[in-house]
């Protein structure tokens, strides 16, 4: 009798999956891409020159598709840490409804596809930047930085910043101050944010072993050095007024965010250490995520007005 | 001759399959829109314009 015979199937490491189209958008982390959609139309439509809707459109899709990628990719890598943090227990891996595979898989296909698509249809550097921002959120940050420096969101933050430079590239084929700017006012933005959250959730990053900076360099001092973000976010948020970019809308509007994120971490700076609500900390983390969306809405609303009525800054 | 072994899936199982596979057409299908509608974009009429 042949050996294959003898084999009872329940043997076989079979499993069958119960994951809905759900699960794999949520591996896509939507609200991360939202944020990135929503910087990279900021640098799409801010750019100068004109885009055929059409493949601006396509453009955005690429951008957004291979932001979900690498988010797929981290949730494969991260899987054993989601697991013990409050905050991503319920993500599809940990919680079994999607397997590692199944998830790195899908992370890998929408890479290629997305970034084939921006290079087939949009232009290469767009391309090359976006597959670059892929590679640094999902192996510089998640394998390497994430787990071994508590400076971990200051360097992989590039990655978030990238979104605006890229759709800047799709439509110009180029890199230039202006989007450098956008890049800078996320990348500098980042640690304050994370950093105010990671107070507040310090016990989860410290039980999952993530090397936050609350939990190595001490609660006053990551509240220091998030005053010294908020210090050197406030002027860059307000140079593209300042370079002559935009108009005094805008000026207006980043001042007027730049002063509250100073004085939001100022009160997080001034925040006792045996303050445990750390109501403070709470405060700047919703400021931030109302800061980010504010200025690139103005900048966004400039630039349109300026395209739309025909006169520069 | 012994009958073949299958496997037996559950309810939720098939549901959450067909979903998946459903998923799945309409994300092919959005590809084949996305490069039909970015090759009329980037050649517009001249799509057309072919040596016979």
């Amino acid at each position: 009798m042949a050996l294959i015979d003898d084999r009872n199937i329940d043997d076989a490491p079979f499993r069958m999956s119960e994951a809905t189209p759900g699960d794999y958008i949520a591996l896509l982390k939507p609200r991360v891409m939202s944020l990135v959609v929503f910087t990279a139309v900021v640098g799409l439509v801010a750019a100068p020159g004109s885009m055929n809707p059409l493949l601006a459109i396509i453009a955005i899709l690429a951008i957004a598709i291979g932001a979900g990628a690498s988010g797929a990719l981290n949730m494969w890598y991260d899987a054993d840490i989601d697991k013990i943090m409050s905050r991503t227990a319920s993500r599809p891996v940990p919680a079994g409804r999607v397997t590692p595979g199944e998830a790195l898989g899908f992370g890998l296909v929408l890479s290629v596809l997305s970034v084939m698509t921006l290079g087939v249809l949009v232009n290469w550097l767009s391309a090359s930047l976006l597959a670059f921002t892929i590679f640094f959120y999902a192996v510089i940050y998640t394998m390497w930085l994430k787990r071994w420096t508590p400076q971990n969101i200051v360097i992989g933050g590039a990655a978030g910043s990238f979104p605006p430079m890229i759709g800047w590239a799709a439509a110009t084929g180029s890199i230039s101050l202006e989007s450098v700017i956008l890049f800078l006012i996320i990348f500098l933005w980042t640690p304050p944010h994370f950093w105010a959250l990671a107070l507040f959730k310090s016990g989860d990053y410290e039980r999952a072993g993530i090397p936050m900076m609350p939990n190595r360099a001490g609660h006053a001092s990551t509240r220091r050095q998030i005053f010294a973000y908020a210090l050197l976010l406030a002027p860059v948020g307000v140079a593209p007024w300042l370079l002559g970019y935009t108009t005094l809308f805008y000026g207006v509007v980043s001042l007027s965010l730049g002063l509250g994120f100073v004085w939001y971490a100022w009160k997080v700076l001034k925040m006792p250490d045996q303050d445990k609500a750390m109501a403070p900390a709470k405060s700047l983390f919703g400021f931030s995520l109302i800061y980010l969306f504010v200025i690139f809405a103005a900048y966004l609303g400039d630039r349109l007005i300026a395209h739309l009525t025909g006169l520069g800054a | 001759m012994d009958k073949l072994e299958m496997v037996d899936l559950t309810e939720k199982q098939k549901k959450t399959r067909r979903w998946r596979s459903i998923a799945i057409g309409l994300a092919l299908a959005g590809l084949v829109v996305v490069f039909y509608v970015a090759t009329l974009a980037k050649f517009g009429p001249a799509v057309l314009n072919r040596p016979f």
